[in-house]
């Protein structure tokens, strides 16, 4: 037994990947022309699986306030924030987040990864319970793993379930911390927020929302699906990324419970890392200004997605149930979803390749992430590269 | 709440459409080593014990769960009668 056979379904997995002369994770982004095209594995292509929902990664206002940081204040903090890497940036976006989901209390983490682990970590421990969709995030396992929490699943965006679970719980459930996402980043639904809420009403109990695949792009003020359903009063903490709608990197919770300012000071992964470097912070403070001065955004994004979702339901691709940022194709065939990650490369668009483990079940996606950076020529282009697909996703009537 | 016997008769009958043709479930035959059941597959078994006895199962306790007889045991344990 060595150290490393445990890594054999991966090596595997990556002489497949070399048989096809597919290079889907980490393929190289050699040069950008712009938010939704560059060039990949020395191909120019659509950028079509970026998360760049909003195009702030190129923004002129964003990249000028990451420059003027980076003169004034250097490349790094070299510190966390809990020594010496608290600069007033941090402090200033703190209460900027704050001011924008109308909460009276944030924290900035290093990376959206760092902020929905650190939560879940740290919120609910031994004797606790935390309720979960079974489509969670990663770093949400991660961190309820952590905890030491008693954690129990709920099937996938399913009330009744929940509401089963927490009737199980008996007067624990009035303690629980039930942990959602407002959109799911792997086939783009959204969770029926509503529903859950009366859940959390019925028995009472926390709730998380990760709102990393909805900031600035749902609600009327891109607060997210909270917003958008009527029940920010009714959700106890918001979490989420700067790395998607923001355009840069690093994660937040917001939330009017004024204990979380003591919480902030139990979680590892806030303590015991370095804070973002101003150059980000900045870049982060002039993307949240952008997308709340450009409504427009939204709207472009929107429009971009039903034609991306409804173009390739009319090709009778098998795909998510409803129209959002993430329009993935699902393949049953592991081997033909690479192929077709290929293919869509050598036509000009490059878009996600997600196998499992990584994806929900069995089945493997091209996944999109749409921009309101396409223009609705290049998703027609997208749409088309799909098209051309000799081996096409699992049929609709799947 | 259910007895150990009775947890532990329940998962032997739904493991053993799971096995190969011919192959005899017991309560100590190894779900992933044995059976080779993926992570979904053992989800999907923890579903079914859930929706059956009308509890449910932490995750916590799924690495302590490699057979029948474990699981009935970690389930007996954590839903004291």
């Amino acid at each position: 037994m060595s150290l490393f056979d445990k890594f054999q379904p991966l090596a595997q997995l990556r002489a497949d990947l070399q048989a096809t002369a597919a290079q889907p994770f980490g393929a190289a982004t050699e040069k950008l022309f712009s938010a939704t095209e560059g060039i990949v594995n020395g191909r120019r292509v659509i950028l079509a699986g970026t998360n760049n929902y909003l195009g702030m990664s190129l923004d002129p206002d964003c990249i000028s306030a990451a420059q003027q940081a980076l003169a004034d204040q250097g490349t790094g903090t070299t510190g966390s924030r809990m020594a010496s890497g608290t600069f007033a940036g941090h402090l200033a976006l703190e209460q900027e987040l704050a001011a924008f989901f109308d909460k009276s209390n944030a924290i900035v983490f290093s990376t959206g990864y760092a902020a929905t682990m650190g939560m879940g970590s740290t919120l609910a421990g031994p004797g606790d319970v935390i309720l979960l969709d079974a489509d969670s995030h990663a770093s949400i396992y991660d961190g309820v793993r952590l905890g030491g929490a008693e954690v129990i699943r709920f099937k996938h965006n399913d009330a009744a379930d929940l509401e089963k679970r927490m009737r199980r719980l008996g007067e624990r459930a009035a303690n629980a911390l039930i942990i959602v996402e407002g959109i799911y980043s792997m086939l783009g639904d959204q969770a029926p927020l509503a529903e859950i809420v009366d859940v959390k009403r019925n028995y009472g109990g926390y709730l998380m929302v990760d709102e990393a695949h909805s900031l600035g792009i749902v609600g009327a003020n891109g607060r997210g699906v909270a917003e958008q359903t009527g029940v920010e009063d009714d959700v106890d903490f918001i979490v989420g990324t700067f790395s998607k709608s923001l355009g840069s990197i690093g994660g937040y919770c917001v939330s009017n419970h004024a204990e979380l300012e003591t919480v902030r000071y139990a979680i590892r992964s806030y303590i015991f890392t370095a804070s973002s470097s101003p150059a980000v912070i900045a870049s982060t403070r002039a993307a949240l200004k952008v997308i709340q001065q450009r409504p427009e955004l939204r709207t472009q994004l929107w429009n971009n997605a039903e034609r991306l979702y409804n173009g390739l339901k009319n090709l009778g691709m098998r795909i998510g149930p409803e129209v959002g940022p993430v329009v993935a194709a699902i393949f049953s065939e592991r081997d033909a979803a690479i192929n077709s990650w290929k293919q869509l490369l050598e036509h000009g668009v490059c878009v996600n390749l997600v196998v499992p483990p990584a994806s929900p079940d069995t089945n493997s996606l091209l996944r999109c992430s749409v921009s309101a950076a396409h223009s609705p020529e290049q998703i027609d282009q997208i749409i088309a590269a799909y098209a051309a697909l000799p081996c096409n996703s699992d049929s609709a009537a799947n | 709440m259910a007895d150990f016997a009775s947890y532990q008769t329940f998962i032997v009958k739904i493991l053993q459409p799971l096995a190969k043709q011919g192959a005899i479930v017991t309560e100590d035959t190894k779900l992933v080593a044995e059976l080779g059941l993926s992570s979904l597959q053992v989800m999907e078994l923890v579903e079914q014990i859930e929706d059956h006895f009308d509890i449910s199962v932490p995750l916590n306790l799924l690495p302590d769960m490699n057979t029948a007889r474990e699981m009935a045991q970690r389930l007996v344990e954590n839903n004291p009668s």
